[in-house]
């Protein structure tokens, strides 16, 4: 049987890309950065996945105001890098896990989630370059990737408790899967962060470093914070974090192990934060 | 009964509901459109004739002629659909996100290095924070400088 080993969780925010794919990395205002994830790149070289369950936002790329699904899986083959306006990444195309994606719809949505399912969708920053940071600039990806697009554009986004349940369920299908698989699920976006308005620039390392401290050591009551607290503390992008709920919730009930933890201010708009659980 | 909205009274913050999202459909959907590089070039040949050809209020028009990423989110716009345009001129998010502070892009760039703007006075309309509209422009149009 398929079973998840462990989370993933990291910001996703684009000005990370552009600086990679610039051959910036090494600059003072990026340094800092990338040198939070060096533990994780290795750890994911010991840690190799056979498919990364990737819960992401699209960012008005593959999803504009036509068609505004809340929570969207892509079953597809592969997914190509989109071009955002500043033209594609240079980055791999993304394979899919055709096979695990569709038991993963059926089962969920057999357990009262109403999954939209994508058989074409390019890919934008929101998927690409959390896998840019844990895996640098390879050929290929190192295994394939399940797309989750997550509606956090449009208000309101779902509520974290109906998050932190549908990891449940993918958790259940995972488990319910009969492949001997191992399952990463990544949780993607935030941290503080504001990016309209004149109160652009938001930041908030209080909220940030209690939402991580919950998320290790007490998800269910996480999940029980309302819309409002994330908007008017961690801006109004910061409720990106809501997506880092799916990837706990399809945890273990028993404690995690904390493999690595990482905060850093600022990278473009947003802080920058980034965690490692691996099942017990 | 009207739904309830309590982010309304955060400031210097407009949330992207429903409501916002209807206001802003054809002038976020033209946005959209300028992904397509063909359609990039049209728009920056002839902007006012380009935007024409969408049904955008004239007020949605000329906001996005001047470039008042502000005034385009009061009038239904979003931000992560707005950002097209930016990237048709060939802004960063940086310098989009800075310029709906008033703020310098030197100024934004160091407040976000110094750990970004506080929450505190921030998070209601009626504290005394620097997001707070009657503390707007912020940084030294503020203060009368140039």
């Amino acid at each position: 049987m398929a079973r998840i080993t462990a989370s993933v969780y990291t910001s996703h925010v684009p000005a990370i890309g552009a600086a990679l794919d610039a051959g910036k990395s090494g600059e003072p205002y990026w340094q800092p950065v990338f040198q939070g994830y060096e533990a994780s790149k290795a750890w994911m070289q010991d840690n190799t996945p056979d498919v990364i369950f990737l819960v992401y936002n699209d960012h008005a790329t593959a999803f504009s105001l036509d068609l505004i699904p809340t929570f969207a899986i892509g079953c597809a083959a592969e997914f190509q890098p989109a071009d955002e306006g500043w033209g594609p990444r240079p980055v791999p195309v993304v394979k899919g896990h055709p096979e695990l994606a569709a038991h993963i719809a059926q089962s969920v949505i057999q357990d009262d989630f109403d999954l939209t399912i994508v058989n074409k969708m390019d890919v934008d920053h929101g998927l690409t370059v959390p896998l840019s940071l844990l895996f640098g600039q390879p050929a290929a990806w190192p295994c394939p990737v399940i797309p989750f697009a997550v509606n956090v554009v449009q208000y309101p986004v779902p509520a974290g408790r109906r998050c932190f349940n549908l990891g449940r369920a993918i958790r259940k299908a995972v488990a319910s899967f009969d492949q001997p698989l191992k399952v990463q699920i990544w949780g993607t976006g935030g941290m503080s962060h504001q990016l309209q308005g004149p109160r652009a620039g938001l930041i908030n390392r209080e909220f940030d470093q209690a939402f991580l401290d919950q998320l290790i050591a007490d998800p269910a009551t996480l999940a029980q914070k309302p819309h409002i607290d994330y908007v008017r503390e961690a801006g109004s992008e910061g409720i990106e974090l809501v997506m880092w709920l799916i990837a706990r919730g399809a945890m273990n009930d028993s404690p995690p192990r904390v493999a690595h933890r990482f905060y850093h201010v600022p990278a473009s708009n947003t802080a920058v934060g980034h965690l490692i659980l691996e099942n017990t | 009964m009207a739904l309830n909205k309590p982010y309304k009274d955060i400031p210097g913050t407009t949330i992207f509901d429903a409501d916002q999202s209807r206001l802003g459909y054809h002038l976020n959907q033209f946005c959209m459109s300028l992904m397509r590089a063909d359609n990039r070039v049209r728009f920056k040949a002839n902007e006012r004739a380009y935007l024409d050809e969408w049904a955008m209020t004239e007020e949605q028009k000329k906001a996005v002629l001047a470039r008042d990423l502000n005034w385009c989110i009061r009038l239904g716009g979003n931000i992560y659909f707005l950002a097209k345009i930016g990237a048709t001129d060939g802004k960063s998010f940086q310098q989009m996100a800075g310029s709906m502070t008033g703020m310098s892009e030197e100024e934004y760039r160091n407040m976000m290095i110094t750990g970004g703007r506080s929450i505190e006075g921030n998070r209601v309309v009626g504290e005394d924070g620097d997001a707070q509209a009657h503390r707007q422009p912020q940084g030294r149009a503020g203060q009368g400088g140039h």
